[in-house]
């Protein structure tokens, strides 16, 4: 449903009083603001030279090789959750009962673990049985088990979006199952299923930021040190420079979902769609 | 083992503080949620602004960050409260927007013909809204509904991070304290996550496939 179905075109009396509505809004919202911004003003953090740290050379850099770690942590495991994830769809569409269940247990057992017990799980007990994991791989490996566990669900939804007709016409001119999945459906479910695959991807980098917790030096952790290091002053600037480098980045991929899923659907009919849960998570 | 049976007081003193955690920032977080639902699809077009762009922010956030701003930019307003309430604050900010997508989106299932038909005899945005198109919403939205606060229920081991004992960090407190037994100590909490999150998912399955049936 369209959301202008909701109402009727509003009149002149509507729009006066939508204006009136707005104003009266926007002035709430400016009050509020104001005061945060009075208080922030009196204890002096606007100070222009509070954010002119963002210009200086070292603190860039510190930034600069905080997101370039956030993005090699993503990539990886983006590539790694994406195989986990294919095995899963395959398992769990398997016809041998015991494969789809253990596939299916796997994923339900991952997906309902906290990304943040399986990076600590990974980080602490790996280390007690005797297996030495850095950060980096630590925090990969938990970002793995969790979105493989996610993608192979995406995988598993965009196969069982293909009409059953596609599989009965492979079995009819011959092709065996292993075929017939990756002939015929895998090609045709990847373009379904790449919009929620990059709004996935978009979930994992944002996850990432959990490696500040085992002390990963990625984009959130660096600006923390570099906070550590200025004084307590200079959160208000560094911590909206990171949550600016975060959403630029995020945002630019949402929109190339969102970008892919319309065109998607104009040419293919379907796509599956994220669910808000898994972004949210 | 007995690292575990021998602190069952303290895991339970964990899990309560995740389920308070966790209820309390869900009801909140639904609230603010269908509050920015109804902003999105209202007729005033600054209400719709408003809404789309807090969802669009907060989407391409980590919550972590979120934490970071709650927990140390507060302060400097000279808000300060205990980490529990900045924890419910954060996770609230963060969810609302995915509770209000989640929403949005069972909006947008009932049929056209329903606010059509409430349009034309005369229901207003608002009453059309609350007496027609919320009610119906919230049926096929309830699965979708139950896995954001299944989400959130996982979302809120970041509270750990941030001052909050609740089960992660109770988790790593004994890990600690107990280096023979670290994996006993994690499965435990493990399996405590466990209980909460996979009947939850199961009831939002079943839910979801009598919804199909239903529609």
């Amino acid at each position: 449903m369209s959301e202008a179905v909701l109402y009727d075109a509003v009149g002149p009396r509507g729009r006066r009083r939508i204006l009136l509505g707005s104003i009266a809004g926007v002035l709430g919202v400016a009050a509020v603001v104001g005061v945060a911004v009075a208080r922030l003003a009196a204890k002096g953090s606007f100070d222009p030279e509070l954010w002119r740290v963002l210009t200086e050379g070292a603190v860039q850099r510190l930034i600069g090789r905080g997101l370039v770690a956030t993005l090699r942590a993503a990539v990886v495991a983006m590539v790694l959750a994406m195989a986990v994830g294919a095995v899963l769809a395959v398992g769990r569409l398997s016809r041998r009962a015991w494969v789809a269940r253990l596939a299916g247990a796997w994923v339900e057992l991952f997906r309902g673990l906290p990304l943040l017990l399986l990076i600590l799980f990974l980080f602490l007990a790996l280390p007690a049985v005797g297996i030495t994991i850095s950060v980096f791989w630590a925090l990969v490996a938990g970002l793995t088990l969790y979105n493989g566990a996610v993608i192979g669900e995406i995988f598993r939804a965009g196969i069982l979006s293909l009409p059953r007709g596609q599989t009965e016409a492979a079995y009819a001119i011959g092709l065996r199952r292993g075929q017939t999945l990756r002939l015929i459906l895998v090609p045709q479910a990847v373009r379904r299923m790449l919009p929620a695959l990059i709004s996935q991807l978009v979930t994992l980098l944002k996850d990432t930021s959990l490696g500040f917790v085992i002390g990963y030096a990625e984009l959130l952790r660096n600006g923390r040190t570099a906070v550590e290091f200025l004084g307590g002053r200079y959160s208000i600037p560094i911590y909206t420079a990171i949550a600016v480098v975060y959403i630029v980045v995020n945002a630019s991929l949402s929109l190339l979902a969102r970008w892919l899923d319309r065109r998607t659907r104009r040419r293919f009919g379907q796509t599956v769609r994220p669910s808000a849960a898994d972004e949210a998570a | 083992m007995d690292a575990v049976l021998d602190n069952l007081d303290t895991y339970r003193e964990g899990f309560v503080t995740t389920l308070e955690l966790s209820v309390l920032s869900s009801v909140l977080a639904l609230v603010g949620g269908t509050l920015l639902a109804a902003m999105r699809v209202s007729p005033v077009p600054t209400l719709r602004a408003a809404g789309a762009t807090y969802v669009e922010l907060v989407r391409n956030t980590p919550l972590t960050v979120v934490f970071f701003f709650v927990v140390f930019v507060l302060p400097q307003l000279d808000i300060l409260l205990p980490y529990f309430a900045f924890a419910v604050i954060a996770l609230t900010v963060y969810h609302a927007a995915f509770f209000c997508e989640a929403v949005r989106s069972g909006i947008n299932a009932v049929g056209v013909g329903q606010a059509e038909a409430a349009r034309s005899i005369g229901l207003t945005f608002g009453q059309s809204l609350r007496l027609v198109v919320l009610p119906q919403a919230f049926r096929t939205v309830i699965p979708p509904l139950i896995n954001v606060v299944i989400a959130l229920i996982k979302n809120s081991s970041i509270a750990a991070a941030f001052g909050v004992v609740e089960l992660t960090a109770t988790g790593t407190r004994l890990a600690n304290a107990n280096g023979d037994a670290v994996i006993a100590v994690l499965v435990g909490v493990a399996v405590c996550y466990l209980v909460l999150t996979l009947p939850s998912g199961w009831l939002a399955g079943r839910l979801e496939r009598r919804v199909a049936v239903a529609r």
